[in-house]
């Protein structure tokens, strides 16, 4: 969290309690189809502002780089701020308990739901929706490097190498991750030298 | 599809749990990023799930909203649906290969998650750890244009699949310029493709 709030923002909004952020989760994770990011920073920094861009690109490096389920790391994160481990529990509930009975019901439906033609058309069409739905925001988020310590140019190179060597090369995370993000880090960490 | 029925007894739920457990510090980078290894332990080397189950599982579980790690939940289902046969016997085994997987595959990793948001945020004007969440960002961006890359790739060659790839380029530029509900779009991706337009 910067330590001096940008004067653009408008006052921050803040989930009420750990029934607000259970149903606020499970409104957006029904909403993720091929992924919840896009949702989540279209949700909680847009649309309920109870986060900048720039924190929810902190917070999600964080989640990316623990082990285990990002979204889940998230979750946690996020809830654990408003109402500590109350929070954590309920919005990691909202984000998984509802999804869950969803994936069974189509799991148990499945074998009549995948022959059907129109339904494997609408699949093939909301998974090209989702790929744009995330581009879109990977594109958005660009505004929240404006005052990065590493400036614009370098910080546009990084993500450039990151897409580069993720999509292109396809290389394996576990070792773009560690090269590229270690990089920039230890870049940031010297032009923050006080 | 005729199911495998295989005898699964308490220690090989809890070898399941166990494994789980011992992933769940490993999936670095996304649960999907394991599943080779998923897909190597419980079909390959435990035969306890067959290779269609395994691939639908994740198909599912990408298709519905929701995070894509529920397919570990999906996999644990098959598994007691396959140790349990069909009817009630299934289902309630199901549940149990469920909530082992999930349960396994979450507690380690959320405890030591929640354990280090909790000591980078009493440290957070530390010089490290500012460095650490500042200087991840555009790394972080750059994972996920290549993520919307490679789902876009799955499209096929632009020359004959380019209505895909067009309403892909449209999309970006709706959630970029627009504050268009995100359900809009998908639902209109769903009638597009259900419509054989796309």
């Amino acid at each position: 969290m910067a330590p001096a709030a940008d004067p653009s923002t408008p006052a921050r909004a803040q989930p009420r309690n750990p029934s607000d952020l259970f149903w606020s989760f499970t409104w957006l994770a029904l909403q993720g189809f091929g992924g919840v990011l896009a949702v989540v920073q279209r949700e909680l920094v847009e649309r309920k502002r109870w986060m900048t861009n720039e924190e929810f690109v902190e917070d999600w490096a964080v989640a990316q780089i623990m082990p285990g389920p990002n979204v889940v790391n998230l979750s946690i994160m996020i809830g654990d701020r408003y109402f500590g481990l109350r929070g954590a529990i309920a919005a990691l509930a909202g984000m998984l308990l509802f999804p869950l009975l969803l994936v069974l019901t189509l799991a148990v439906m499945y074998a009549e739901f995948s022959s059907h033609p129109a339904v494997a058309g609408a699949l093939r069409g909301m998974g090209a929706v989702a790929a744009g739905l995330i581009a879109g925001v990977g594109i958005k988020l660009f505004a929240s490097i404006r005052n990065h310590p590493l400036g614009r140019p370098l910080c546009v190179a990084l993500a450039a190498l990151t897409v580069a060597a993720m999509a292109g090369l396809r290389l394996p995370l576990f070792w773009v991750l560690p090269v590229l993000g270690g990089a920039a880090c230890l870049l940031t960490w010297r032009k923050l030298m006080p | 599809m005729s199911l495998p029925t295989v005898a699964l007894g308490a220690a090989d739920w809890l070898n399941l749990f166990l494994y789980y457990l011992s992933l769940s510090l490993l999936a670095v980078g996304g649960a999907i990023a394991t599943a080779p290894e998923m897909h190597r332990f419980l079909v390959e080397r435990q035969g306890w799930l067959t290779d269609p189950q395994f691939n639908a599982s994740i198909a599912i579980a990408q298709a519905a909203p929701g995070p894509n790690v529920l397919f570990i939940a999906l996999l644990g289902w098959n598994i007691g649906i396959n140790a349990g046969g069909p009817g009630l016997s299934g289902w309630l085994l199901g549940a149990l290969g469920m909530a082992l997987c999930m349960l396994g595959v979450m507690l380690p990793s959320s405890l030591l998650t929640w354990t280090a948001t909790r000591w980078g945020h009493r440290n957070r004007e530390r010089r490290g750890v500012r460095a650490f969440k500042q200087g991840m960002a555009p790394v972080v961006i750059g994972l996920l244009l290549a993520t919307a890359w490679v789902l876009a790739r799955a499209h096929g060659v632009p020359a004959t699949d380019w209505p895909l790839w067009l309403l892909t380029a449209a999309t970006t530029l709706l959630v970029w310029r627009t504050r268009l509900h995100l359900l809009w779009m998908l639902g209109a991706g769903a009638v597009l493709g259900a419509l054989g337009w796309v």
